[in-house]
């Protein structure tokens, strides 16, 4: 007999993981048992509930309450008041910070209620080791119904209807990649899901794959009956450990329950999904690459044709699909194409998956319409930028995308209005810089980044990104040269039309959006040899302005290396030599008096 | 099946060199399996010495180049020995935006080591990773299993020192 009358959904995902939800699981456990609650009050630990910022959370089922920032001298005024008492704890709900009003329902939070959960729909609302707990809400009614009562021509078709492409970030339309393989000749296919994940500042697919594991593999047993494969692989990146547990437990589960395997549900049709461990290189995010990496080779691409839809994994048919991609394929088997098509712009269906971080009040995971203005993520849902500084940009696509300036934040997320005002889609990543990032080194960064990862392959890759970065380091060095900004704008367009694959395809978008957008910082740079953002060390004088100076002794407080004398009431001198340019008193100074 | 016969090395145990054994037996018929194996007996030695490299491709029967290659290409293996405790701080873009750098440099100059080195006394080494998805705990460090989100270049070294 089940007795439970409330469950207690604790988030378990990375953030709220390392800001002590598991101490706080622990004492909220012995509280209950103390109050020989354990019965009727369960504990379940889910995946990523999104609301990173102001972990560890927990939402109180079926009231709805949410609580935040929970630590475990709170179990037992929780346990007293609310779950003995019913009086739920008012200081631990999530504050508004314009109004200072509480809020305790959870879908009542700004940055809940201008989302919309279909990728995500049981984040947080179930416990991803148990398939149970997936099948009760609706879980795998999806793969019965492609498995029993649909064509591999009708599973595309309503693929197709749903509009929906990939999330990986080239935005392929999803049912025309599966009509190629289907018709592809051949007895052996191959299904693949991409985890890999490179892209840094995302973190999308970690959490759909901790949080919902099930969702991905039954998009990927619809995938097999539509092409007819009966192999599938996961290409997981290594510094994803909990997500491949998660993937092992839900393999193994659904194996049990005979949706994984030989004869699924009686239908006759055989699959099986292997989990395979990438070993650290961006590049095998591209989809030869992967292939390669999955054969137990060097992770390189090829030129493309013949495209993997004739001949990918061990030369035969194949299929790769992002992980939201697929997350997304069993509610469109159930509710049809026509349904998921309702929502979304002209050439964009359905929601998108960011992941909000950097310099935001909110971040956290966050699923959109399509159509959604990036100035609502960011300021309704994302709460806007904290410390009261001003917004530069936003850049989205990772290393392929660009920086979207503040004059473009009324762009929709739509793929092609995003590509026009020079970044991409991409997978997801949105990282929000406040105005004291320098754009020149973020360019620079990315194409560090880029050169690090470039596998050598092609020439204009290889060699072409170095140039840039040297290019770069040299402006920020303050060592520019007016010719350099004509360099940069001749030498992108051609590595982006000469190099083998996406790597060095989109490489050079970041320094081409920087340039478009903030020009006047690279002008800074070279004519006046300024960082007007005061990051670029070889530009700064570490001087202390005294005229700016309020004399509060922060900096003198805060430096490593004794380098800054300070007494009371006395403008602050840094010592240049014991200085070792650590920029500390840059970020401590709240007066901005250091030149 | 035998393979050539042990080679010495100061790093690796009998008991690692029978594990080993297993681990390529276990692959031997498997195509693909390189990786797997690489994987697999790094976790066992803690890297992967250029004789462990040979004798990986001899049981394996794959050129010595092709194995040296793949163990390069992947920045997941080691052919040089680490330290005690492995520091990783995350280079990502949402990590940088928040200020790893300067976090870095605090540790390259109190420890006098510099990316991808050990220190002398075998107590660290430092690494740098790419966004290890945990972007809203930004700047993240992991040392060996811990991760220490929102580390600030103030509090770093005090949370490093308590590693021995
Ligand atoms: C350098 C490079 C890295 C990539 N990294 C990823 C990745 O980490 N995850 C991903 O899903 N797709 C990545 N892609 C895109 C894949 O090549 C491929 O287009 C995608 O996985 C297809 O799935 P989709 O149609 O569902 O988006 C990358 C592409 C390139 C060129
Ligand atoms: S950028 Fe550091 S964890 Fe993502």
């Amino acid at each position: 007999m089940n007795t439970t009358r409330t469950q207690l959904l604790l988030c378990g995902g990375t953030g709220c993981h390392s800001t002590g939800a598991i101490a706080f699981k622990e004492s909220l456990a012995l509280e209950l048992k103390k109050n020989n609650l354990s019965e009727e009050i369960r504990i379940i630990e889910t995946g990523c509930n999104g609301f990173c910022a102001v972990g560890p959370v927990m939402l109180v089922q079926p009231e709805g309450i949410f609580y935040q920032e929970l630590k475990p001298k709170d179990a037992p005024e929780l346990v007293e008041e609310h779950f003995l008492k019913g009086r739920p704890v008012n200081r631990l709900f999530y504050t508004e910070p314009a109004s200072k009003e509480t809020i305790p329902d959870m879908n009542s939070i700004p940055f809940f209620s201008h989302q919309q959960f279909w990728v995500m729909r049981n984040k947080g609302l179930i416990d991803p080791e148990v398939i149970d707990e997936y099948i009760a809400r609706d879980g795998y009614f999806g793969v019965a119904k492609a498995l029993q009562e649909m064509t591999p021509e009708q599973i595309v078709e309503e693929i197709k209807i749903s509009g929906l492409r990939g999330r990986g970030g080239a935005g392929f339309p999803t049912g025309i990649k599966w009509e190629f393989a289907q018709k592809s000749p051949g007895d052996i296919k191959y299904v693949l899901c991409n985890a890999d994940e490179g892209d840094p500042g995302a973190f999308m697919d970690r959490s759909i794959l901790e949080a919902d594991p099930h969702a991905v593999l039954e998009g990927m047993i619809i995938a097999a009956k539509a092409i007819n494969s009966h192999q599938g692989y996961i290409y997981c990146r290594s510094e994803y450990p909990l997500a491949v547990k998660r993937l092992e437990i839900a393999i193994r589960q659904a194996g049990e329950y005979g949706l994984l395997g030989k004869n699924i549900l009686d239908t006759g049709f055989d699959f099986e999904i292997d989990i395979y461990e990438g070993a650290g290189a961006f590049v095998c995010g591209e989809e030869t690459a992967l292939m390669r990496s999955i054969e137990g080779k060097r992770g390189m691409p090829r030129p493309r044709p013949p495209f993997p839809a004739h001949k990918g994994l061990w030369e035969k048919p194949t299929i790769l699909n992002n992980v939201e991609t697929l997350a997304n394929i069993s509610q469109i088997i159930l509710n049809g194409g026509k349904w998921y098509s309702s929502i979304g712009t002209e050439t964009s269906k359905g929601t998108k998956v960011f992941a909000l971080s950097g310099d935001v009040n909110n971040i956290g995971l966050v699923e959109v319409p399509m159509g959604t203005s990036l100035r609502t993520i960011i300021y309704d849902i994302g709460g806007g930028i904290p410390n009261k500084k001003k917004f530069k940009a936003v850049q989205l696509g990772g290393p392929s995308g660009g920086c979207v300036p503040e004059e473009c934040l009324d762009t929709l997320v739509d793929y092609e209005a995003i590509a026009k005002v020079g970044a991409i889609m991409g997978s997801g990543g949105a990282i929000v810089m406040d105005e004291n990032t320098c754009m020149v080194d973020m360019a620079r960064f990315f194409m560090d980044f880029v050169q690090d990862e470039s596998c050598g392959k092609c020439t204009p890759c290889r060699e072409g990104t170095r140039r840039l970065l040297q290019i770069l380091e040299k402006i920020c060095d303050g060592k520019g040269e007016p010719s350099d900004i004509n360099v940069l704008e001749e030498l992108s367009p051609v590595i982006k039309s000469s190099a083998l694959c996406g790597l060095g395809q989109t490489g050079p978008n970041p320094v081409l959006s920087t340039l478009r957008y903030f020009k006047d910082e690279y002008i800074a740079h070279i004519y006046e040899k300024k960082c007007p953002a005061k990051r670029c060390v070889s530009l700064l004088k570490f001087e202390v302005d005294p005229d700016l100076c309020k004399k509060c002794g922060l900096c003198f407080k805060a430096c490593p290396t004794e380098a800054i004398a300070w007494k009371k009431k006395t403008v602050a001198v840094i010592d240049k030599d014991k200085c070792v340019k650590c920029l500390t008193c840059y970020a401590k100074c709240k007066f901005d008096a250091i030149m | 099946m035998k393979h050539a016969v042990h080679r010495h090395h100061s790093d690796i145990t009998e008991k690692m060199w029978e594990e080993i054994d297993s681990v390529i037996i276990d692959n031997h018929d498997k195509s693909g399996s390189l990786i797997t194996v690489l994987r697999e007996c790094q976790n066992i030695v803690g890297y992967l010495p250029t004789e462990l490299l040979d004798y990986i491709g001899n049981g394996l029967n794959i050129p010595g180049s092709r194995v040296f290659g793949v163990a390069t290409f992947y920045s997941y293996f080691s052919l040089t020995p680490k330290g005690r405790n492995t520091i990783k701080m995350c280079l990502g873009t949402a990590c940088y935006v928040k200020g790893i750098k300067e976090a870095m440099e605090r540790i390259e100059r109190k420890y006098q080591i510099k990316e991808g080195g050990t220190t002398d006394d075998k107590r660290f080494t430092l690494e740098a990773v790419r966004c290890l998805g945990a972007c809203g705990l930004a700047p993240v460090m992991v040392v060996n299993q811990d991760i220490h989100g929102s580390i600030s270049s103030d509090k770093v070294i005090d949370i490093i020192d308590e590693y021995e």
